[in-house]
């Protein structure tokens, strides 16, 4: 769990974190949304202490960070940039290592660690680890960067823009794993991006944040259909507002138990706006529904799309 | 549509093919082939202060090494004219490496051969046509390796075996009869000392310009207010002409030395080795200063953010990610400075620092060229071969890191 409790960090004399109060529940995939320059980097990097801030506290765990040596901090809390910032010197063994070296780990168990973790990202350990970052393409470099956030198994996991440097296909994919590893490993997540389609997506909470301040916490429901300012309704987008709730909605939610329908089954995860795009080009108004599994559990029907 | 190859064109492929393909090998080969035509390959003087009269190739070498050159330089001008390939530039190389080690045969017999019916005092010295088809040689030799994309390896395979093709020759006496030679016999006592003062010269000086200058390198990447003055101090050092420095720093050394009589016990005066090792430090300064500061700078920020953002210390950091990134640019800059300081440690000699340079200025006053390139020569040697090992150096690390 993250405490940010009124902090306030100014750059010269422009206050670019105003009194910013924020908790971060366990477990949570929190997403900082907001356009450059509201604060959103400095707030996350004040989280490892990347940036000192000038006033307020910070507590992980329920521990002040400002009380424990920074490298400690660091090193308990995974770190990932748009940059990468892999470094090219080492292989791709040797970079995701970074962390549980600098923990003293013995080699064996990091050797055991890199496989498990190249395995996660689907990258083949026994091809992907003695290479070097410049024989990587970029989605993979990403996911090697993540992979070494991951690497000595962090509580919290910081995420700076992460998807921002790659080609809309490979962010689709990335972020696709991010929310798969979230899901299997629990970790706490603070993730920040400008990009709305990428919060709405990956969050279970969105802080909306707007000149040092936050203008609104919600999950992306909340923000979507409760904006709690002019500027949030803005940024959120007023068009094709109700095509982002369709996104953020699981066909679970709108699902009739039971019924059946005909045609290739959705699963239940399906957003209801893939629903919506699969009835329109299957030209039906009514889907079935599968499980995890791939058992038929019940049908999706147009007018519940709306409801 | 299609063309009907005209009567003209049904000339057997390979003759199709025929161009000047390689420009430099050929023009390399123009250029010796004027320099022998035009000029001679040793010059024969009555005494070592007289000017020579030149003797061309083929009245001064034998028969049997006079062909060969011409064999080979004929191989390398069809080399330039035909389509090339790996296995031509190979060939070009061999060809080429042998040519040098011909010519360097030539040059000694032919010198044996004049010997036989001239004075004991008579000199036999290396003429424009010898240097000229020597140099364009180990220029062919060069361009086919770089042609080749010549590996590490293969770049010391070859330097190794012409430079000991030519030790063997001088030591079963090929080129005794030569004033080169004659010089080195004479001076054979002083050389060794010369050479190994010179060596030492740059050594110190190397050692402790990179000892001073790279802190000095770190502390102006770090920061970069420090930049303005630094360099500015170090660049007006470098245009102070290397005999100005030299002269200039007699004075406040001789005052030093007065006022502390103690240090010329350390064999510290105004003449001598001292000034020369100071003014050959000031003027390594700047490159390293430049290529540490450069080096450290270029490091990926992104890479020592993520290092910083993962726990590293500023020493880890500055250990692992920062002097492993710069190192190729450190290395370039030592040895900008290694060639640098050998070069100038031959002026030091002015001061009475010694070195290689002794000879150079003995061979000036006595008008004796002979005695000028026993200095020379063996400087330039040594600049190419420090060149080189750091080259390989260089080369070697980068395929470390894969940078």
């Amino acid at each position: 769990m993250i405490e940010i409790d009124d902090v306030t960090k100014y750059y010269g004399d422009r206050r670019v974190v105003d009194r910013l109060s924020l908790t971060v529940p366990a477990g949570d995939f929190c997403v900082l949304l907001g356009s450059s320059g509201c604060g959103k980097s400095t707030t996350l990097k004040m989280i490892n202490r990347l940036i000192a801030a000038d006033a307020g506290q910070i507590r992980v765990g329920g521990e002040d960070i400002a009380t424990v040596s920074t490298e400690q901090l660091r090193r308990r809390i995974g770190y990932a940039i748009q940059s990468i910032g892999l470094f090219p010197h080492w292989t791709v063994e040797d970079n995701i290592a970074t962390v549980p070296r600098l923990l003293k780990w013995p080699r064996a168990r990091r050797g055991d660690r890199v496989t498990e973790l190249l395995e996660l990202f689907r990258l083949e350990p026994e091809t992907y680890r003695g290479k070097y970052p410049h024989q990587l393409s970029g989605g993979e470099q990403q996911r090697v960067g993540v992979a070494r956030a991951l690497a000595a198994d962090p509580e919290l996991l910081l995420m700076d823009e992460p998807f921002g440097a790659v080609d809309p296909l490979t962010r689709d994919d990335l972020q696709a794993e991010l929310l798969r590893i979230h899901r299997a490993m629990k970790k706490t997540i603070v993730f920040v991006t400008h990009d709305i389609e990428e919060a709405l997506r990956l969050a279970t909470h969105i802080a909306m944040m707007q000149e040092g301040r936050i203008a609104q916490l919600g999950s992306p429901i909340d923000i979507l259909e409760h904006p709690a300012s002019e500027f949030v309704a803005d940024f959120v987008g007023r068009q094709g507002i109700g095509l982002k709730l369709l996104s953020v909605r699981k066909i679970a939610d709108r699902m009739r138990p039971g019924e059946t329908a005909e045609g290739e089954p959705l699963s239940l995860d399906t957003s209801l706006r893939d629903a919506l795009s699969a009835m329109t080009t299957r030209r039906t108004d009514r889907l079935p529904v599968c499980d995890a599994a791939g058992r038929k559990v019940g049908a999706i029907v147009l007018a519940d799309l709306v409801r | 549509m299609t063309v009907q190859p005209s009567l003209a064109d049904r000339r057997p492929a390979f003759l199709l093919s025929i161009g000047i393909h390689n420009q430099v090998l050929f023009v390399l080969v123009i250029v010796a082939v004027a320099a022998v035509a035009l000029s001679g390959f040793v010059g024969e003087a009555p005494n070592r202060l007289v000017s020579g009269r030149p003797v061309p190739l083929w009245a001064a070498a034998g028969p049997l090494l006079a062909a060969g050159i011409a064999l080979l330089g004929a191989a390398l001008a069809v080399a330039s004219l035909i389509r090339p390939s790996r296995t031509l530039h190979c060939a070009v190389a061999v060809f080429a490496a042998a040519l040098l080690l011909f010519v360097l045969a030539a040059a000694g017999e032919a010198a044996g051969l004049l010997a036989r019916s001239a004075s004991p005092a008579s000199r036999i010295s290396l003429g424009p046509a010898f240097w000229v088809l020597a140099a364009c040689a180990a220029l062919a030799v060069g361009d086919a390796l770089q042609r080749l994309d010549a590996g590490i390896i293969a770049q010391l395979v070859t330097v190794v075996g012409i430079a000991s093709g030519m030790v063997l020759m001088a030591t079963v006496g090929t080129f005794d009869a030569l004033s080169l030679a004659k010089e080195y016999e004479i001076h054979r006592q002083v050389f060794a000392e010369a050479m190994a003062r010179h060596m030492t010269l740059v050594g110190a000086s190397v050692g402790a310009a990179a000892a001073i200058g790279f802190p000095l390198g770190v502390a102006t990447a770090r920061r970069p207010g420090l930049q303005g003055p630094v360099f500015a101090v170090l660049n007006i050092l470098q245009t102070i002409p290397s005999i100005a420095l030299f002269g200039l720093l007699i004075v406040p050394l001789s005052a030093l030395v007065t006022a502390v009589p103690r240090l010329a016990a350390f064999g510290v005066g105004g003449i001598g080795v001292t000034p020369a090792l100071i003014a050959l430090v000031l003027y390594a300064l700047l490159p390293v200063v430049r290529s540490t500061s450069v080096g450290l700078t270029g490091v990926d920020s992104a890479a020592i953010e993520a290092g910083r953002g993962m726990g590293m210390g500023p020493g880890q950091i500055f250990r692992e990610i920062e002097l492993p990134l710069a190192l190729p640019v450190l290395l370039a800059g030592l040895r900008i400075v290694t060639v640098q300081a050998i070069g100038l440690a031959v002026v030091a000699a002015l001061i009475g620092a010694g070195g290689l340079g002794t000879f150079v200025f003995e061979g000036l006053g006595q008008y004796a060229v002979d005695l000028v390139l026993l200095g020379a020569l063996p400087a330039i040697f040594l600049a190419l071969g420090a060149d080189f090992m750091l080259q390989i150096l260089t080369a070697a690390l980068r395929r470390r890191f894969a940078l």
